[in-house]
C-alpha cells in the first residue's frame, strides 16, 4: 500500500499525554479520540491534518503511559503512518497491534521538513520525499512482529490461536 | 553463560532456552492487570478475538483506580463495563469500592504479585513490582486482552543495564532521589527497550517500599523493567502479604550486562525533576524559592506508608502555607488505616492538608487537584509532562515526600533541611 500526504513535524520525546491527554480517556471511540489528537501538544493541533497525512517525529515518540488510546487517536485523526527517529517501547508494540504503520529511520529523519509531501510504501518501508526527491529506507520490522502483521494484527492472530 | 535477573525470571516462565538479549520468547504470565482506563479497550479486543473466558480467573486483576470514585458520567460508564466483565468472568481480583487502592500499591500489599512472577499490565507503571523481584512490564490494552485470553505473551529478552548504588545517604534523601538522579544521568530514553538491574549497598539498605518507588520509575528512563534482587527484606514483605513459597534470587555472577553505571549517594542532595520531562533533574537547592500553588503527596510512586511517615515528619507541628493546596492521598485503604493508627491523619489535618481517598486522581490530571494555567505544583508522582496535571501552561516538579511536604509549608520549593 502507498500512502501520500503532508508531513507534520513534531519534536523529541512526544509523550502519550501530549498525544491524547488523560481527560479525553473516558471513551474508546477512535473518532472522538482522533478529534483531540495532539491536544496535549498544542490546542487545536488537529486542524492542520487533512486526512492521510504523515506524522514525523524525533526521538522516543510515544513515551509515557501504555494507553492504546494514543495510536487509536492518531489513526482516528486520519494519520495512517508515523515516521520517527525512534519510538518508545510500549507505543511501538501498541501501534503494530492497532494497525498504525511505524517506521524508524534514525538520523535520516532530518531529510523530512514540515509540510513536505511524503510518499510511504508500507510494504517495503521505503519513504520518498516528493518535495526534495530524497529516498529514505526504514529499519526492517522484527520478524516476530511481521508474523503478527501477516496474520492481520494481534486480534486476528489470537483469534486464530483460540479457534 | 550466566543470567541477569531479567533472564532468570523469564527462564522460569518459558520452555525455550534463554540465550541472551534480543531473543523473542513466549512466556506464561503470573498475573494480567488492567485499570478503569485501559480495561475497557482490553475487553473490546478480548471480545473481538472471540475469547469466551479468561485463562484463569485468579490471575486477572482489574483495578478501577484512575478516575474513581467516578468523576463523571463517562468514567462511570467505563467502570460499569469493567465491573460487568469482571462479574461475567468471575474475576477474583476486582477492585472498585471501599477496597480499591492505586493498583501498584494495592497488588503488592495483597500478595497478588511477588518474586519471580511475570506480570503484564495495561499500565506503564506495572514495572513497580520489579522492586519485589518480578519481571513486570506495561503493555497496551490489546496485548493485555490477548494475555487475558491465552495466559501467555511474547517478550524480546532485553539487554540489561546494571546500576550499582553505593554509599550512605544523608538526611531527606531516599529511593526517589536515587532514581531521579539516574534518570537525570541517562535521560528519558536512556534505558529504551532495556532492563535496569539495581545492586549495591544503598539498594540493600533500602526498604522494599523504597525499592518499589525506584522500580516504578524505570519506565521514565524508557526501561522495560527495573529489577531488584530478592533478599530477606523482600521475603519478609511478601510473607506479611500472605504469600508462601517465595525464594531469594540474585543474578548470576557471570551474567552479561550492556553497561554498568555507578552512583555514590553519599553527598547526594534531594533531587527534583523540573518541567517538562522527568530527566530534567537538579539538586533541590537550584530550584528553591519558586512559588507553588499545590503539593501532591501520593501515587504509585510515593503513596505508601513510609512516604506518609516521611511527609508527617515534616508537617508535624507546622502549618501548610494558606495559599497552597497540600493534597495527601494514601495509596490504599490499608495505608489510610495505618495512617490513622499512627496519628498521621491528625498531623495532616492539623497542618491544613486536604486528605483524599486512595485514587490516582491528580497524578494523571484526572480529578481532585487539577492545575490552572500559570499554576505550579510539587508532586511525589512520576511524570511532569506538559499538561500532565491540568492546563498546558501549568508546571509539575517531581520530588520525594520530604521535599513536597516542606515546600507546602514554605509555599515555595525548598530543601527540607532549610525549613
Ligand atoms: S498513580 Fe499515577 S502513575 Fe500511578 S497508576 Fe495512577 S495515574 Fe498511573
Amino acid at each position: 500500500m502507498k500512502v501520500t500526504g503532508t508531513a507534520h513535524l513534531v519534536g523529541d520525546h512526544i509523550d502519550t499525554d501530549a498525544i491524547i491527554p488523560a481527560r479525553f480517556l473516558v471513551t474508546t471511540d477512535s473518532a472522538e479520540l482522533g478529534a483531540n489528537c495532539m491536544e496535549g501538544l498544542e490546542a487545536g493541533w488537529i486542524k492542520r491534518v487533512k486526512g492521510n497525512d504523515i506524522l514525523v517525529a524525533g526521538d522516543n515518540f510515544g513515551c509515557g503511559s501504555s494507553r492504546e488510546h494514543a495510536p487509536i487517536s492518531i489513526l482516528g485523526a486520519g494519520i495512517p503512518v508515523v515516521v520517527a527517529r525512534s519510538f518508545a517501547r510500549i507505543f511501538y508494540r501498541n501501534g503494530f497491534n492497532m494497525g498504525l504503520v511505524l517506521l524508524e529511520v534514525g538520523d535520516d529523519i532530518e531529510k523530512i521538513r514540515d509540510t513536505d509531501q511524503i510518499e510511504v510504501d508500507t510494504a517495503t518501508g521505503v519513504i520518498r520525499n516528493l518535495t526534495t526527491g530524497d529516498e529514505i529506507a526504514s529499519a526492517p520490522v522484527p520478524p516476530f512482529m511481521q508474523e503478527i502483521l501477516d496474520a492481520g494484527g494481534l486480534v486476528d492472530y489470537v483469534k486464530h490461536k483460540l479457534a | 553463560m550466566g543470567h541477569t535477573l531479567a533472564e532468570k525470571i523469564l527462564q522460569g516462565h518459558t520452555d525455550q532456552e534463554i540465550a541472551g538479549a534480543g531473543q523473542i520468547v513466549q512466556c506464561r504470565v503470573s498475573i494480567v492487570l488492567a485499570n478503569d482506563i485501559t480495561a475497557p479497550l482490553a475487553i473490546k479486543s478480548f471480545k473481538a478475538m472471540g475469547a469466551k473466558k479468561v485463562f484463569d480467573r485468579d490471575k486477572v486483576a482489574l483495578v478501577c483506580d484512575h478516575f474513581t470514585p467516578n468523576k463523571d458520567i463517562d468514567s462511570a460508564e467505563q467502570v460499569k463495563l469493567v465491573r460487568e466483565f469482571a462479574e461475567a468472568m468471575g474475576v477474583t481480583h476486582y477492585y472498585e469500592c471501599g477496597d480499591v487502592g492505586v493498583e501498584h500499591a494495592l497488588l503488592p500489599e495483597k500478595g497478588i504479585v511477588g518474586p519471580g512472577d511475570v506480570v503484564v499490565g495495561a499500565d506503564s507503571h506495572t514495572c513497580t513490582y520489579g522492586g519485589l523481584g518480578a519481571f513486570a512490564t506495561g503493555m497496551g490494552s490489546t496485548d493485555i486482552g490477548a494475555a487475558m485470553a491465552l495466559g501467555e505473551t511474547w517478550f524480546k529478552v532485553p539487554p540489561t543495564i546494571r546500576v550499582n548504588i553505593t554509599g550512605k545517604p544523608g538526611q531527606y534523601v531516599g529511593g526517589k532521589d536515587y532514581i531521579l538522579n539516574l534518570i537525570g544521568r541517562i535521560g528519558v530514553a536512556g534505558a529504551l527497550y532495556k532492563a535496569l538491574e539495581f545492586s549495591g549497598e544503598a539498594v540493600d539498605n533500602l526498604t522494599v517500599e523504597g525499592r518499589m518507588t525506584m522500580a516504578n520509575m524505570a519506565i521514565e528512563a524508557g526501561g522495560k523493567v527495573g529489577l531488584f534482587p530478592v533478599d530477606a527484606k523482600t521475603l519478609a514483605y511478601t510473607a506479611a502479604a500472605g504469600r508462601q513459597g517465595d525464594v531469594a534470587m540474585t543474578p548470576d555472577s557471570d551474567a552479561v550486562y550492556e553497561r554498568v553505571i555507578e552512583i555514590d549517594v553519599t553527598s547526594m542532595a534531594p533531587q527534583i525533576a523540573c518541567p517538562h520531562l522527568p530527566d530534567n533533574v537538579k539538586p533541590v537547592d537550584e530550584t528553591s524559592g519558586l512559588r507553588i500553588h499545590q503539593s501532591v503527596i501520593g501515587s504509585c510512586t510515593n503513596g505508601r506508608i513510609e512516604d506518609m511517615r516521611e511527609a508527617a515528619s515534616i508537617l508535624k507541628g507546622r502549618k501548610v502555607d494558606p495559599k497552597v493546596r497540600c493534597i495527601i492521598l494514601p495509596a490504599t485503604p490499608a495505608i489510610w488505616k495505618q495512617c490513622m493508627k499512627e496519628g498521621l491523619m491528625e498531623i495532616f489535618m492539623d497542618a491544613g492538608c486536604i486528605v483524599g481517598p486512595p485514587t490516582c486522581g491528580p497524578c494523571l490530571g484526572g480529578h481532585m487537584g487539577i492545575l490552572a494555567g500559570g499554576e505550579r505544583t510539587v508532586a511525589t508522582t512520576n511524570r511532569n509532562f506538559k499538561g500532565r496535571m491540568g492546563s498546558l501552561d501549568s508546571e509539575v516538579f517531581l520530588s520525594n515526600p520530604w521535599v513536597a511536604a516542606a515546600s507546602a509549608v514554605a509555599g515555595e520549593i525548598i530543601n527540607p533541611a532549610k525549613l
